[in-house]
C-alpha cells in the first residue's frame, strides 16, 4: 500500500533535486523514440551536449535560443503564479514583434538611446493589450483564459500574416512575406564578436530579476501568492482580487511581448510569420521546470534552449528528425508535473 | 444579398457543413463527456493530432479504413489514459497537464510521422472513406446530396451522438458520469468509484476526439499535414461551453460552426480580391471566442469541474 502524506516544509535539496531529476527522467525516456530512429543513443546523447554546450559558438547559440525563452518563461511563471493560465504567450510575442518593426522599420527617426526604449515598450504595451481582453473576461464574465489566448494565437498569427503581405512588407524583400528591417539605431547590438548573442540576453536576465524582486519582495508579489494559493482567502484578506488578476496579466502579456522585440530587433532584424518555433508554448514548459520561480527560469530556459540546439546538430548527424527537441520539452513538461507530488507529498510504503 | 441566397440554397454548401461539422461532432462531444465527469481535457488538440496521423498512417501501411479507425480510436484511448491517470488519481493540475499531452501528442505524431516517411517531399495519399449510397435517400432531389451524401465517418459521429445522449441521460452508468461532475463525494456514497467512473469518462472522451483527428486525413481529406487540425481542439472546447454541456446543444453548436465555415469560405471564393483571405481565416476564432463571452454569464457549469476528488478527503 502506498500512502502520501502532505508535506509540512520543502528541504531546499529537493526543491532543486526533483525537477533536475524529472528532467533526466525525460531524458531517458526519450531514448526509446531515438532507439526507434535508429540512432546510438549514448552518441546521440553525447552530439546534443556537444551541439548545445560543446564550445564558446554553441554556448553563444544556446543562450541566444534562451532569450525569447526567457521571456515566455517568464510571462507564465508570473501568470500561473496566481493561477491566471496564460497559453497566448505565441501570440502575444507575435504582437509584441509587429509593434516592434511598426516603430523600428521606418516608423519613428531617433537615436539609438530614443528608439531602442522605444521599442521595448511599445512591444510590452503590445503583448499587455493582447493579454488584457482575456483577463478581464476571465474576472469579469468567467470566461476559461486558457480557450481564449489559445484561440487568439492563430488569430494573431493570421494577423501578423495579413500585415506582412499588405502594409508591413517590405517592397525591397523580394516579394517575400516579412517586415523591412529594423533600423540600426533600433538595433540591440551583439555582445560578442562573430557570434549572435546579443543585448536582448541581458534585458531578459534583467527581466528575471524585476521580476523575482516583484514577486518575492513586494507587497504585490504576496497579493498575487495570495490570489494563486486561495483566491477567496485573498479576497477575505481584503486583497483586490480582480485588480490583482488584470496587473498580472498585464504584465505576462508584456514580458511574451518583450519576446518579440528582442528576437525582432536583437536577432532576426526582421519579422516573418515564422519566426517563433513555438517559443510561447515552450515558455510554458520552462515555467513549470522552474517551479514557478523567476531566478529559477533562467537555467531552465537555458536548459531547453539547449535541448533545442542540441537536437538540431544530433539530428543533423545522426539523421533524426529535429521534432525529437518538441518530443523532449513536451515530456519534461509531463515528467515535471508528476515530480510536484514528490515535492507536495511524503511517500511511504507499506 | 442574392449572392448570400446563393450560396445558401445550394445542396453542395449543406453537404459541406455537414462535412466540415464531422470532425467538430466528435471532438465536442468527446469534450463534453470528460467535463461532464468533471475533468477538463485540453489534451483535445494534440489527441486530435495523434488520431488524424495513426488512422492515416495504418491505412497507408496497408490496413483496411475502419481498421484504421479502430487503431486511432485506441491511439486516443492512450493519450486519454494518461491524461486520466495525472489529473483524476494524482489530481494534477488539469489545464497544465492538458497542454503537456498537446504538446506530447503532437510532437509524438510528428516525430513518428517523420520516421515513417523520412524524404517525402509532398504527403503520400491513401483511398478515403467515400460517400455511401444508400439506396433511395441518396436518390433525393436536395437531401441526397445534402445530408445522405456523407461518408460513413459523419453518420458514426451522428449515432456516437445517439448513444452518448441516451447513456448520460437514461442509464444508471449516465447518470453516474454526469453525478461525479457534479457531487463526487455523493457518488461515493453510493458505493460507486469515482476514481474508476471519471477515467473511464475521459478515456472514452479522448476516443471520440481522436476519432474528429481520424476523420480529417481519412475522411475529408486523404493525407496527413502538419498542422492540420488548426486549433479545431480548441474550438470544441469553446463549443462545449456555448452547449452548455448538453449533448443537442452541441451538436447543434458544432452544425452551426460548420455552415458558418463553409459559408464563409464561400464567401471568399466570390468577394475573396477584395479582402484579404486571413479576414476570413479568422472568423472562426473570433466566433468562437464570441460564443464563449455570450454564453458565459449564464454557463452552467459541472459543479465540480477541474475540482480533484479524493477518497475520504472532505
Amino acid at each position: 500500500m502506498i500512502r502520501f502524506e502532505p508535506r509540512t516544509s520543502v528541504p531546499l535539496a529537493l526543491r532543486i533535486g526533483v525537477p533536475l531529476g524529472a528532467v533526466a527522467a525525460a531524458l531517458c525516456i526519450s531514448a526509446i523514440p531515438l532507439a526507434a530512429a535508429g540512432a546510438p543513443i549514448l552518441r546521440a546523447f553525447a552530439l546534443m551536449a556537444q551541439g548545445a554546450a560543446g564550445s564558446v559558438f554553441a554556448c553563444t547559440e544556446t543562450l541566444t535560443r534562451a532569450t525569447p525563452l526567457i521571456f515566455t518563461g517568464l510571462a507564465a511563471a508570473v501568470a500561473f503564479r496566481a493561477r491566471l493560465y496564460n497559453i497566448g504567450a505565441e501570440g502575444q510575442l507575435y504582437a509584441g514583434a509587429l509593434a516592434a518593426v511598426a516603430v523600428g522599420s521606418g516608423g519613428v527617426s531617433a537615436p539609438a538611446f530614443v528608439l531602442v526604449p522605444l521599442i521595448l515598450i511599445v512591444a510590452a504595451l503590445a503583448g499587455a493589450l493582447l493579454m488584457l481582453g482575456p483577463t478581464v473576461l476571465r474576472v469579469k464574465l468567467g470566461v476559461d483564459e486558457v480557450v481564449t489566448t489559445l484561440l487568439l494565437n492563430f488569430v494573431v498569427l493570421l494577423f501578423v500574416q495579413m500585415m506582412l503581405e499588405g502594409p508591413f512588407k517590405d517592397p525591397m524583400g523580394g516579394g517575400w512575406p516579412q517586415s523591412a528591417p529594423i533600423e540600426t539605431a533600433g538595433s540591440l547590438p551583439v555582445l560578442l564578436a562573430r557570434t549572435r548573442l546579443h543585448a536582448g540576453f541581458l534585458l531578459a536576465l534583467v527581466a528575471s530579476v524585476v521580476a523575482y524582486v516583484l514577486i518575492a519582495r513586494t507587497a504585490f508579489g504576496l497579493a498575487v501568492r495570495a490570489v494563486g494559493e486561495n483566491q477567496a482567502a485573498a479576497g477575505f484578506a481584503g486583497i483586490e482580487v480582480t485588480r490583482v488578476m488584470v496587473l498580472v496579466g498585464v504584465l505576462s502579456g508584456a514580458l511574451a511581448g518583450l519576446a518579440g522585440a528582442s528576437e525582432v530587433a536583437g536577432l532576426k532584424g526582421y519579422l516573418t510569420a515564422d519566426m517563433s518555433r513555438g517559443f510561447g508554448y515552450a515558455g510554458i514548459v520552462v515555467a513549470m521546470v522552474a517551479a514557478l520561480a523567476p531566478l529559477a527560469v533562467i537555467p531552465s530556459a537555458m536548459f531547453i534552449a539547449g535541448i533545442f540546439i542540441g537536437a538540431d546538430t544530433m539530428g543533423r548527424t545522426l539523421g533524426v528528425s529535429n521534432y525529437i527537441a518538441d518530443l523532449i520539452v513536451a515530456l519534461a513538461l509531463l515528467c515535471v508535473l508528476v515530480s510536484g507530488l514528490f515535492l507536495r507529498f511524503r511517500i511511504r510504503f507499506g | 444579398m442574392q449572392a448570400v441566397l446563393d450560396i445558401v440554397i445550394a445542396a453542395s454548401f449543406w453537404e459541406a457543413a455537414i462535412r466540415i461539422a464531422t470532425p467538430l461532432m466528435f471532438g465536442v462531444l468527446g469534450a463534453l463527456l470528460c467535463e461532464r465527469a468533471g475533468v477538463l481535457n485540453l489534451g483535445i488538440e494534440g489527441i486530435f493530432t495523434a488520431g488524424a496521423l495513426a488512422g492515416w498512417l495504418s491505412v497507408y501501411l496497408g490496413c483496411s479504413l475502419w481498421t484504421g479507425v479502430l487503431i486511432a480510436a485506441l491511439t486516443g484511448a492512450l493519450f486519454g489514459l494518461l491524461h486520466a491517470v495525472l489529473t483524476v488519481p494524482l489530481g494534477l493540475s488539469q489545464h497544465v497537464t492538458g497542454i503537456g499531452i498537446t504538446l506530447f501528442a503532437t510532437s509524438l505524431s510528428y516525430f513518428v510521422y517523420r520516421l515513417s516517411l523520412p524524404s517525402v517531399a509532398s504527403p503520400p495519399t491513401i483511398q478515403p472513406f467515400r460517400p455511401v449510397h444508400i439506396p433511395g435517400l441518396s436518390d433525393l432531389p436536395f437531401l441526397g446530396t445534402a445530408l445522405f451524401g456523407q461518408t460513413p465517418m459523419t453518420f458514426l459521429a451522428f449515432a456516437l451522438f445517439a448513444i452518448a445522449t441516451f447513456i448520460l441521460y437514461r442509464t444508471p452508468l449516465g447518470l453516474a458520469i454526469r453525478a461525479v461532475g457534479e457531487n463526487p463525494a455523493a457518488v461515493e456514497a453510493q458505493g460507486l468509484d469515482v476514481t474508476l467512473i471519471r477515467m473511464g469518462a475521459v478515456v472514452a472522451g479522448s476516443i471520440l476526439m481522436a476519432l474528429g483527428g481520424a476523420f480529417l486525413t481519412m475522411s475529408a481529406f486523404n493525407a496527413f499535414f502538419f498542422e492540420m487540425t488548426n486549433g479545431r481542439g480548441w474550438i470544441c472546447v469553446a463549443l462545449t461551453v456555448f452547449a452548455s454541456w448538453r449533448p443537442g446543444k452541441a451538436l447543434l453548436g458544432a452544425l452551426l460552426f460548420g455552415a458558418f465555415d463553409a459559408f464563409q469560405l464561400r464567401l471568399q471564393h466570390r468577394i475573396g480580391g477584395a479582402v484579404p483571405g486571413q479576414i476570413f481565416l479568422m472568423l472562426p476564432y473570433l466566433l468562437s471566442i464570441a460564443a464563449l463571452v455570450t454564453i458565459a454569464r449564464g454557463a452552467d457549469y459541472p459543479k465540480a469541474l477541474m475540482i480533484p476528488y479524493f477518497k475520504g478527503q472532505r
